[in-house]
């Protein structure tokens, strides 16, 4: 399973892709996912049919109000597509969540008065920039962004001088939350640390304390690799041993193939001082899914692979959980996926700071999404709300195999003096952010 | 070696933990004693108690009197919400995993016929005239109005999204519904089956209750943490009522079921994974105490003497018996798996 910040978009047409999805509750709750399937439609169609996405907006909207318009901006990245025919990904992955968060926000909008429209933006890095800048020149202040660490801060960086927020629901880059953070970004994906730290605390109170860490080659790898070690110091676990995985695994789509792999694994993880979990650092899924069940000691398999800390599990039925799920299926057909999760809490953010400021004013809605008094019920049995020192969503972080959910960090014990979400990632006193700290 | 801060916070934490069960024990025996004592003194007046248990598809029933399960019944799928028939013949069940309405005859307890409820349905109320009865469609955002004598649905209303408490005005002109994702207490008149006002409350409203002489209407908010306490004549907000517990996590703090005493002046809030039943001075909104019931406390019912409360305590497949006079817990009575909603009947 690839960890929520691996988002992929299917390879192809590098053409930019433009929605709009004006007044979205007009898509009726039972034809919404006719209405989603269209929407893929759309996307690569849109050029030779622009008056379908005209006609979507002006079916159903009725005289209100506010009205507040979102774009969700996605970069097309070239990614190696991933082991697993089972994590390909969605044509409609974070779009169907973004859609699943506008009817929310409308359906709520309705009573106050306010309408939620959302534009969905697909483009390599450099079209995207342009695009998005152009949207801010035309007034849009919201931006939901599925981006690598750079596309994004050069977007923030573009529009560091206009009234806009960036949400960041795709990269889990830590140096976006620390040295590199900017003022005008907030987070609904989780960072790394956070995912590891959460990883890490599962762990300890596993008592499986000596990890035997194997990462990729990439520079993500790497970066997660960090953020393991980091956790593995904070929660008092050891490293026993790391290894770099730099074999070209046997091709699992060929004849063969596993016999190959089946070789190649347990050699690779022979002789290791003795461990409890081999912790893995692969988020491209390139191989680890080729560790669990083929190491040379018989030893569990968490990280990237294995037991994996995301932002959400399609399985999870806690906490109301199971409308929600619902809900979702209904819309898209498909279960939720953690980029979906990320998306729609960034996009349900925006609504629910709507509502309680009673203003779709970008500057009362931004205020209000900053300040103490926000708060989000997200289906994870708490609220949820950003740090004031980076912008961070402060989230539990479910910790799952592919099928089920297996426990929820923070883990019983870890405690902290204001809130325990915050035992994850980088917490206040060790913040590096200076764009947060002066406001 | 010296010990890592974080594992001696952890370490400390399973002490704590450790602590938690045990006293409760101790508290249970303790109240055990009392009950046994009180028993002797004046005999309990001996109601019919219904509680659904979610994961076990029954209804377990308790003798109040007793204070004891003298009988369980196979219901339908995923039993939750519960409520009787005003002359008392008929137990209305949510069967959510069924998208019934089940109707039960508490004289024979057999099965009598399902009711169209609109998918999912969670929480319902019966208007206080016995008809109709109004029922919350968590996946559909709706409430149904259901004609139970006639079996068929009157009305649907969009509200907000998923649907979940529903409380009706005494005299029946009013309906709240809450809306978990929406945030909303949606005021609904019953006459014309339309939204009049919409009041944003806390994170997640759960449940909505009339006081008796219908002047205030009580929200409670799972994940905000707080009760709204609602003027249904303005829909103003009159207070917030907070909760504050030393050494429970304030996230842990999620008020659920709210019952109010028949002459008005208590309020009892169940304050799920904080594992405690919070009792309120209706005069003051101030929270005279905190009682520890079992865990993941869900909802409340009163006998009709208004002497015991029962609470169904989801987490640990129980229910808590509280002596209303004195603010104690009496027992705590074995039920099925998830026990999830209670009705106590006159007879």
């Amino acid at each position: 399973m690839p960890m929520d910040q691996q988002p992929r978009t299917p390879r192809g047409s590098k053409a930019t892709g433009n929605v709009s999805i004006g007044g979205a509750r007009t898509l009726g709750r039972r034809r919404s996912a006719h209405g989603l399937l269209g929407l893929c439609l759309i996307i690569a169609t849109q050029l030779a049919f622009p008056a379908m996405a005209a006609s979507q907006q002006a079916a159903g909207a009725p005289a209100v109000g506010q009205r507040l318009a979102i774009v969700l901006a996605r970069e097309r990245r070239d990614l190696p597509p991933p082991l697993s025919l089972l994590d390909m990904p969605a044509a409609d992955d974070a779009t169907a969540g973004a859609q699943l968060a506008i009817n929310d926000n409308n359906t709520t909008g309705r009573f106050l008065k306010q309408e939620f429209s959302l534009e969905v933006i697909q483009a390599a890095a450099g079209d995207l920039v342009a695009e998005l800048e152009a949207r801010a020149h035309q007034g849009v202040a919201f931006f939901v962004v599925d981006a690598s660490a750079p596309t994004l801060l050069a977007l923030a960086d573009r529009l560091k001088d206009r009234n806009v927020l960036l949400l960041n629901a795709g990269s889990n880059a830590d140096e976006l939350r620390a040295e590199g953070c900017r003022r005008n970004i907030v987070h609904t994906a989780p960072s790394r640390s956070m995912l590891a730290d959460a990883l890490a605390q599962y762990l300890v109170w596993k008592r499986w304390r000596r990890w035997f860490l194997v990462l990729g080659a990439d520079a993500d790898d790497r970066a997660f690799a960090d953020a393991i070690r980091r956790g593995a110091k904070r929660f008092g676990a050891k490293i026993v041993q790391e290894r770099t995985f730099s074999l070209d695994p046997g091709n699992r789509r060929a004849d063969g193939g596993h016999e190959q792999i089946q070789e190649q694994i347990p050699a690779f993880t022979q002789n290791v001082p003795d461990y409890d979990v081999l912790v893995v650092a692969d988020e491209a899924g390139q191989f680890g899914d080729y560790l669990p069940y083929r190491t040379w000691d018989a030893r569990p398999v968490a990280g990237s692979q294995g037991l994996v800390p995301s932002s959400w599990h399609p399985a999870l039925e806690q906490w109301g959980a199971t409308q929600f799920q619902n809900r979702f299926v209904r819309l898209a057909n498909r279960p939720m996926r953690p980029l979906d999760y990320n998306v729609w809490v960034a996009v349900r953010s925006i609504g629910e700071a709507a509502t309680r400021a009673k203003s779709a004013a970008a500057s009362d809605v931004i205020a209000y999404l900053r300040s103490d008094e926000f708060e989000l019920a997200a289906f994870k049995g708490r609220k949820l709300s950003y740090r004031p020192w980076n912008g961070q969503l402060r989230q539990p972080i479910l910790l799952g195999t592919p099928k089920l959910p297996v426990t929820v960090s923070p883990q019983p014990g870890f405690l902290h003096p204001t809130s325990e979400l915050d035992t994850l990632g980088s917490d206040k006193p060790e913040s590096p952010c200076k764009a947060y700290a002066s406001p | 070696m010296r010990p890592h801060p974080q594992c001696v916070a952890w370490l400390r934490a399973v002490a704590q933990t450790r602590v938690g069960p045990f006293a409760r024990s101790l508290s249970l025996a303790w109240g055990l004693s009392l009950a046994a004592l009180g028993a002797g003194t004046s005999p309990l007046a001996a109601y019919t108690v219904y509680i659904t248990n979610e994961k076990d598809n029954t209804v377990s029933i308790i003798d109040s009197g007793k204070l004891e399960v003298v009988k369980t019944i196979k219901v339908g799928q995923r039993p939750r919400g519960i409520t009787l028939s005003k002359d008392q013949k008929w137990l209305f069940i949510c069967t959510s995993d069924d998208n019934t309405v089940q109707v039960w005859d508490t004289e024979t307890l057999s099965f009598v016929k399902t009711l169209p409820s609109g998918p999912d349905p969670e929480l319902f109320v019966l208007h206080p005239s016995g008809n109709p009865l109004y029922i919350a469609n968590e996946d559909d955002n709706l409430v149904t109005v259901v004609d139970v004598a006639a079996n068929n649905v009157v009305a649907e209303i969009s509200v907000g999204v998923e649907p979940e408490g529903l409380g009706i005005s005494p005299d029946g002109g009013l309906l709240v519904a809450t809306s978990e994702t929406t945030n909303m207490a949606h005021f609904i008149d019953t006459a014309s089956h339309t939204i009049i006002d919409n009041v944003l409350v806390d994170s997640r409203p759960r449940v909505a209750e009339f006081t008796p002489d219908g002047s205030q209407v009580w929200v409670s908010a799972e994940i905000g943490g707080k009760v709204s306490v609602i003027d249904p004549k303005s829909r103003k907000i009159l207070a917030k009522i907070a909760f504050e517990i030393p050494g429970v996590n304030p996230d842990a703090i999620q008020p659920v079921g709210v019952r109010i005493s028949r002459n008005g002046k208590l309020a009892f809030v169940a304050l799920g994974l904080a594992n405690r039943v919070a009792v309120i001075d209706t005069a003051t909104f101030k929270v005279e105490k905190y009682l520890l019931v079992g865990q993941r406390v869900w909802q409340l019912a009163f006998t009709p003497d208004d002497k015991l409360l029962f609470t169904t305590n989801g987490a640990s497949n129980d229910v808590s018996v509280i002596d209303v006079e004195k603010l104690r817990v009496l027992r705590s009575i074995r039920v099925g798996r998830y026990p999830w909603g209670v009705v106590v009947a006159g007879h």
